[in-house]
């Protein structure tokens, strides 16, 4: 997608050379491009519509910076316009707010299992860790099993997550009823877990309530009536990342109800491209505080508006393919890896374990469309999963010498291999002859800086050779049609 | 066919009530109009934030242009009468209806499987209290299987719904295998000798490999253990679920062959018309429409109610 929204503009702009600055129709031409990966991230139509306008405006008249590739400057413009929208002024300090005398309310709504309870657990672990006690109130009357639910994540909160303070749970079994049965009950419950809250001195209390939609009227009256019975001090809006046009009408409503101050975006850890955070920032102008990463309780990130932004255009997410790459492997593992490959030491068992490392953070195609740049590469690349069972399966019968020694396979040891993987020895082979080549590469590859790096991967692709680069790796092939670049290299854009 | 029968009456309000929208949608706007750019631009903008996505939309849009721009259409009823008909195609009549176990040669016929998935809180174990509901409002006898086992109160709210419809439900240990629960749930049905058994499974991304790797092997024991099963495999998908539902749909898919799409939640003011983009890319037919959260709000999927709230205004 960023790689399409680079060509779209570099066409645009091939006529521009030799101009000094951004004229409206450059503009105006690429910005469908734009419009359409907007739409595509499930951006809001209008809000698409309005921030293309907007961008148009901004680039009028800049001058075209000398030395660098207008299409580039046209997508920092885009890039840096989007980071604006959804971070906006951010709160200086984000995280919870904290009134005294306490405590501080914080109501969790939004629609339907949209992450409300998980989200309330996980905010419980983000204020335990940082020494604040917590109580959460299960004002969800009405949703089977939704008061056992908050009250089994209150009970991990308190055993399980790092922190010395106490987390409490209020609720009122007795209250809970079938569906549009307790409606309004839910006030009184949040009320008495106030005071209770009060009374034991503690620092924040969370509400959890109940799943609604926007356009029932009831349950919209309950919500404001919670809010002016108790009253919270943030309104949290939580939303589904996944989430396509209907955003709009979901958040515009509950703000208009309520009065939002701020929302969290779940399940991000999807391959949702998100447009829907732009949406919401845009119809509440309510910043975006926190977003939810994962069911467990300690899967949740303050808001990064660059990475977002970046996500929604297609441009890879590359701090995040980082942090995710730091919780599977820790430093000194990276750094010992690191030192290895600079030796051309590297045995299959870490092959092995940098690919299981690589497999349980999701499947390759996703891994590597995180990067910036790959992502319309991929489309010519074939990862064949299978492979890489067998690939694991092959070193798995190798001895424990052969795999710290890959110089000593001779051809009885590759027939054993095959035997005992189930797989051919030609396959062996090639795979122990890629396996050096690659580990060659990464030694000399190891001196260089990402630059260097990076020429030396084109380089090498230039010069047509098979092994090179990552389509070489064991598992990674190219499609054939599309394995030779062509003479518009794709590399060359991101000079 | 026969199913859900019952909720006839149900079926009859929830027309009812798209009809009504449909006169303040797709009518107003197409209906008496001169065909014209304007008209066209409009068109797109409804689809698009129907959740369509832009590739479909504008596959569908250029069919109008042309036939416009050749004369063949020149009214906003034409272009009605047009995206009906191509729309409509999509979903056949036969392909919406559930796929139940056949009597073997000797007549003895072995419980029919549905297993249900989808990403999480896409209201899977709801959906599962709905179509368990009209089952039985059919006569059928049914058993429930609680295989999500991992998220706090899980198993709980399954079992509060199998209390309230009277149905019984196979459970494990909480944080246990599902795969052992699924297993479970086979034998108790084979021994109970009921018509149909309903898997819960629990929310899972289409991303997360081994969780799909996990879904699979759920697929593979009910196999194993009942001759055909799965019989059917619903994926619950959540109608204000934007584009990324495609890939959804797809991984699922690969994971357990899903054989037809619960779309939840349309008692919103969401469309769900990501599910044309569903079909042009894996020809999942959609089944079953979710209005609502008690087990009377179900509806089977019908196209042209669907495709004209597409449209409204709501
Ligand atoms: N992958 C992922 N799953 C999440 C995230 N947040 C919540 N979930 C899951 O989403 C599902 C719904 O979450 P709940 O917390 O029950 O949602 P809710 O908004 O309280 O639902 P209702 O009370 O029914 O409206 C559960 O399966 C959660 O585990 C997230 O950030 N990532
Ligand atoms: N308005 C509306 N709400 C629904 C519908 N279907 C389910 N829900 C609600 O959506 C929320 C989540 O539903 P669940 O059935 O728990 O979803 P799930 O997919 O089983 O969730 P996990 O198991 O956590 O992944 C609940 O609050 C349901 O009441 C529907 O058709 N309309
Ligand atoms: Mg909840
Ligand atoms: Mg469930």
């Amino acid at each position: 997608m960023f790689e399409r929204l680079s060509e779209g503009f570099q066409a645009a702009f091939r006529r521009l050379k030799g101009q000094d600055r951004i004229t409206e129709n450059n503009v105006r031409e690429s910005m469908a491009d734009v419009r359409s990966a907007l739409l595509e991230a499930d951006v809001h139509y209008a809000v698409a519509n309005d921030f293309c306008e907007q961008v148009v405006k901004d680039a009028l008249g800049r001058e075209v910076i000398k030395n660098v590739d207008p299409g580039q400057q046209m997508v920092q413009i885009v890039h840096e316009s989007l980071v604006r929208l959804i971070g906006g002024e951010q709160a200086a300090t984000p995280g919870v707010p904290r009134v005294s005398p306490g405590p501080t309310v914080i109501m969790m709504c939004g629609l339907q299992g949209s992450g409300k309870t998980t989200t309330c657990g996980k905010l419980a672990a983000y204020l335990k860790k940082r020494g604040r006690s917590v109580m959460l109130a299960a004002a969800d009357l009405q949703r089977p099993a939704a008061v056992e639910q908050l009250r089994t994540v209150a009970e991990q909160v308190e055993k399980d997550m790092p922190g010395g303070s106490q987390v409490h749970f209020h609720s009122e079994p007795d209250k809970v009823a079938a569906y549009g049965q307790a409606v309004g009950a839910a006030i009184q419950v949040c009320q008495s877990a106030y005071r209770k809250a009060q009374q034991l001195g503690v620092d924040t209390l969370i509400l959890d309530t109940a799943g609604r939609l926007h356009i029932n009227d009831e349950l919209m009256k309950e919500l404001a009536g919670v809010k002016s019975a108790v009253p919270p001090h943030q309104t949290l809006l939580v939303v589904d990342a996944m989430t396509g046009q209907d955003a709009v009408n979901s958040a515009k409503s509950f703000h208009e109800r309520l009065h939002v101050d701020g929302a969290i975006l779940t399940k991000f850890d999807s391959d949702t491209r998100g447009g829907a955070a732009l949406t919401v920032r845009r119809v509440t102008g309510a910043p975006i505080l926190f977003i939810g990463v994962g069911e467990k309780l300690e899967a949740l990130e303050e808001f990064h508006a660059d990475r977002i932004a970046g996500r929604i255009l297609g441009m890879g997410d590359v701090v995040s393919l980082v942090e995710k790459a730091q919780q599977e492997v820790s430093e000194a593992d990276a750094a010992k890896m690191a030192e290895k490959m600079a030796k051309g030491q590297l045995t299959f068992d870490d092959f092995l374990e940098q690919m299981r490392s690589l497999r349980r953070m999701g499947p390759m195609k996703q891994i590597l469309g995180m990067l910036p740049g790959v992502g319309s590469m991929l489309k010519d690349v074939t990862i064949d999963e299978k492979e890489l069972d067998r690939i694991e399966g092959m070193v798995h019968s190798m001895t424990k010498e052969e795999r710290e020694k890959p110089s000593i396979f001779n051809h009885s040891r590759r027939k054993r291999v095959a035997k005992g993987s189930g797989t051919k020895v030609e396959e062996v082979s090639k795979m122990v002859t890629r396996f050096e080549t690659v580990s060659k590469l990464m030694k000399s590859m190891s001196g260089m800086g990402l630059r260097g790096r990076m020429s030396a991967m084109r380089d090498l692709q230039a010069g047509g050779s098979e092994m090179a680069g990552m389509p070489a790796l064991p598992g990674f092939g190219m499609k054939k049609s599309t394995a030779m670049a062509s003479p518009k290299s794709r590399f060359k854009k991101r000079k | 066919m026969g199913l859900f029968k019952s909720i006839l009456s149900k079926v009859k309000q929830g027309l009812q009530r798209t009809r009504e929208t449909v006169f303040g949608g797709l009518r107003s706007l197409l209906l008496g109009r001169r065909l014209d750019d304007a008209l066209i631009e409009e068109l797109e903008a409804r689809l698009v934030q129907a959740d369509v996505g832009v590739k479909t939309a504008l596959r569908l849009i250029d069919g109008v242009k042309r036939a416009y721009q050749s004369g063949a259409m020149s009214t906003g009823d034409d272009v009605l009468e047009y995206l009906k008909r191509e729309l409509k195609a999509l979903w056949p009549a036969e392909d919406r209806s559930l796929h139940f176990a056949q009597a073997s040669g000797d007549g003895k016929k072995s419980p029919t499987v549905i297993l249900v998935a989808g990403v999480n809180g896409a209201g899977k174990t709801t959906s599962i209290a709905k179509i368990a509901h009209s089952l039985r409002a059919e006569g059928r006898t049914v058993l429930l299987a609680a295989c999500d086992t991992f998220r706090a109160g899980a198993v709980r709210q399954l079992e509060i719904w199998s209390e309230r419809l009277g149905i019984e439900v196979i459970k494990g240990q909480q944080g246990g295998d599902p795969a052992a629960v699924a297993f479970d749930a086979c034998d108790a049905a084979l021994a109970r000798g009921v018509d149909v058994l309903i898997v819960d499974t629990a929310g899972r991304l289409h991303t997360q490999d081994h969780l799909m790797r996990q879904l699979t092997k759920i697929r593979d024991i009910t196999a194993r253990r009942i001759p055909g099963a799965p019989h059917e495999v619903l994926l619950v998908l959540d109608a204000t679920t934007g584009q990324n539902a495609v890939r959804q749909a797809e991984e699922f898919a690969r994971a357990i062959k899903v054989t037809g799409i619960f779309l939840s939640k349309l008692d919103g003011t969401a469309k769900g018309g990501v599910v044309i983009a569903i079909h042009e890319a894996t020809k999942i037919p959609v089944k079953f429409i979710g209005v609502g959260e008690t087990p009377e709000d179900v509806e089977p999927f019908d196209p042209e109610n669907f495709i004209e709230a597409l449209f409204t205004d709501r």
